[in-house]
């Protein structure tokens, strides 16, 4: 085994090489290297289920960094490795292949992998998954042979692979278990608008609907198996019914685990000098309901907590607290949110859902807690300060669309929001 | 190839020969200048890959479409040559540029 890496980084996604890039932004100069599973230099996975599966991105457009970037800046990456087993007493962790590393610090930045389907056939040729580069070229070769497509689970990654394959011009129908879609993530109103949406593009569109088996035809899939009897036809079935965080080696090792890695707001972990970040971090997010403790699948929330990560290490620890927020591509509707929605107690729709350019603000306790936007970057845009500041504004201001958002963002005082009434200052009752 | 000036928020400046065919923010990407965030990778989601733009011929400059404007009213550091990298497709006939990494709101 050689010297320890003051900085080991176990993950090459999001999280895992922003981690990297932002300890060599804060001065680190100590050394750092990334251990991922797959055998590419880290790369964007929203595109996955978006550009890239629609043929319209090639890969190398997908790469983080070029590779020059990872050696220009003493970043040793250790592709196709599995870490194992950690131990934090001898700050070691040992992969698959019997490789062995040590750490000063280590960040466990191992994201999560898909929830299998639970039902027979499962395992058929022709049932895939999105999370990975690998999953989408394995879709990508055996395309040209599918007319008819499955995808099961209405969340974003269903939804936006429905929306590029009925644009490949494959029949497409989409299975979501519960009775609505994105019903994770989203209120009432966005989720109807795009269950429209994609019945409009000519998506088979079935809420309530629980698969009993996939049916298959010399080893692969050829069909669905519905409860209540009926059998789609479906050459292909793409998975998106969540992920599970990778956690099992930490686990092991004695760090607290729940649906997730617990850290601190810090992201530390129970275990000494271990830290967690992204997919996998269960974490007090300041913008979800008081008291509950999240995960958070983000873009947003792994650079996020990389540089919260990289901050602490370096010496200047910052409270995480930074705002989330996500987007999603389906047909020509740009979604963007900011906040977290769960736990609203009253909504607001602004703008015109026929128009296809609205958005639905959330509210709780008649504070701003969240909003999602379709076509409307400008919501998006002063909505999200309007989530930072918390600021309470009354539901009838926030529907007028002649009054922009933006003039409803309470006044910064020394660059700090100070959390405020904004009705109250704008004279409104 | 375009000789494209990359400023960081720090000051540091970097010459890079910018290809043509893809966008100012893959280029400054492509050089290893780790600054630039562009968190959502040029799909106009975010407004992470900010940068102050000259070029030596603006009117080959694609306008700044209503989302863009948006995203860009974003920033509390916007100024009258700002843009978002990833809206501007490199080509040759626009001749030297430069562009300075705006600070992170």
């Amino acid at each position: 085994m050689s010297l320890p890496f003051e900085a080991l980084i176990v993950g090459a996604g999001h999280a895992g090489a922003h981690t990297a890039i932002f300890l060599r932004q804060h001065g680190h100069v100590g050394s750092i290297a990334i251990i991922g599973d797959e055998p590419e230099l880290p790369y964007e996975r929203p595109p996955l289920s978006k550009d890239y599966l629609g043929g319209t991105k090639s890969f190398d457009r997908l790469l983080l960094r070029p590779a020059e970037f990872w050696t220009d800046n003493a970043i040793a990456m250790l592709p196709g490795r599995r870490v194992e087993t950690i131990d934090p007493r001898s700050q070691t962790v040992t992969c698959a292949d019997g490789s062995c590393y040590s750490y000063v610090n280590l960040i466990w930045a191992a994201g999560g992998r898909p929830r299998s389907l639970p039902c027979p056939g499962g395992d058929l040729a022709g049932v895939h998954q999105i999370r990975s580069r690998a999953d989408v070229d394995a879709i990508a070769t055996e395309l040209a042979q599918a007319r008819d497509i499955c995808v099961i689970g209405g969340g974003y990654i269903g939804l936006e692979a429905a929306a590029v394959l009925t644009k490949l011009g494959k029949r497409v129908t989409l299975l979501e278990a519960m009775d609505r879609v994105l019903a994770r993530v989203a209120g009432d109103e966005l989720s109807r608008f795009y269950e429209r949406e994609h019945r409009a593009h000519g998506v088979d569109l079935r809420l309530n609907a629980r698969v009993r088996e996939l049916i298959g035809k010399s080893g692969r899939v050829a069909g669905v198996l519905l409860d209540e009897g009926e059998v789609l036809p479906a050459e292909m079935v793409i998975v998106g019914i969540g992920i599970l965080p990778n956690l099992e080696p930490l686990a092991a090792a004695g760090a607290r685990c729940r649906d997730g890695v617990e850290v601190d707001e810090f992201c530390r972990t129970s275990l000494p000098n271990i830290y967690a970040v992204g997919d996998c971090a269960r974490h007090t997010n300041t913008f979800a309901q008081e008291g509950t403790r999240i995960r958070l699948e983000s873009v947003q929330n792994a650079s996020d907590q990389a540089n919260c990560v990289a901050k602490a290490i370096v010496g200047r620890p910052e409270r995480y607290s930074a705002t989330p927020w996500f987007w999603s591509d389906q047909y020509d509707l740009r979604l963007q949110t900011a906040g977290l929605s769960a736990g609203y107690d009253e909504v607001v729709i602004r703008g015109d859902q026929a128009a296809r350019k609205f958005s639905v603000i959330y509210l709780r306790g008649g504070r701003f807690q969240a909003i999602d936007c379709v076509n409307n970057a400008k919501d998006f845009v002063a909505g999200k300060r309007l989530v930072a500041t918390r600021a309470t504004v009354s539901a009838d201001r926030l529907a007028d669309t002649e009054t922009p958002l933006k003039a409803l963002i309470p006044p910064a005082v020394d660059g700090q929001f100070i959390e405020q009434d904004a009705t109250a200052r704008q004279g409104v009752s | 190839m375009t000789n494209l000036l990359v400023i960081t928020p720090s000051g540091s400046r970097r010459r890079i020969e910018a290809a043509a065919g893809i966008t100012i923010m893959e280029n400054i990407r492509n050089a290893g200048v780790g600054e630039l965030a562009a968190l959502c990778g040029g799909c106009r989601s975010c407004a992470t890959c900010h940068v102050y733009l000259e070029v030596e011929r603006p009117d080959l400059l694609p306008p700044i479409s209503d989302e863009e404007n948006d995203l860009l009213d974003s920033s509390d550091h916007r100024r009258t040559n700002s843009r978002l990298s990833c809206q501007i497709v490199v080509k040759a006939e626009m001749g030297m540029m430069s562009a300075e990494i705006a600070p992170e709101t």
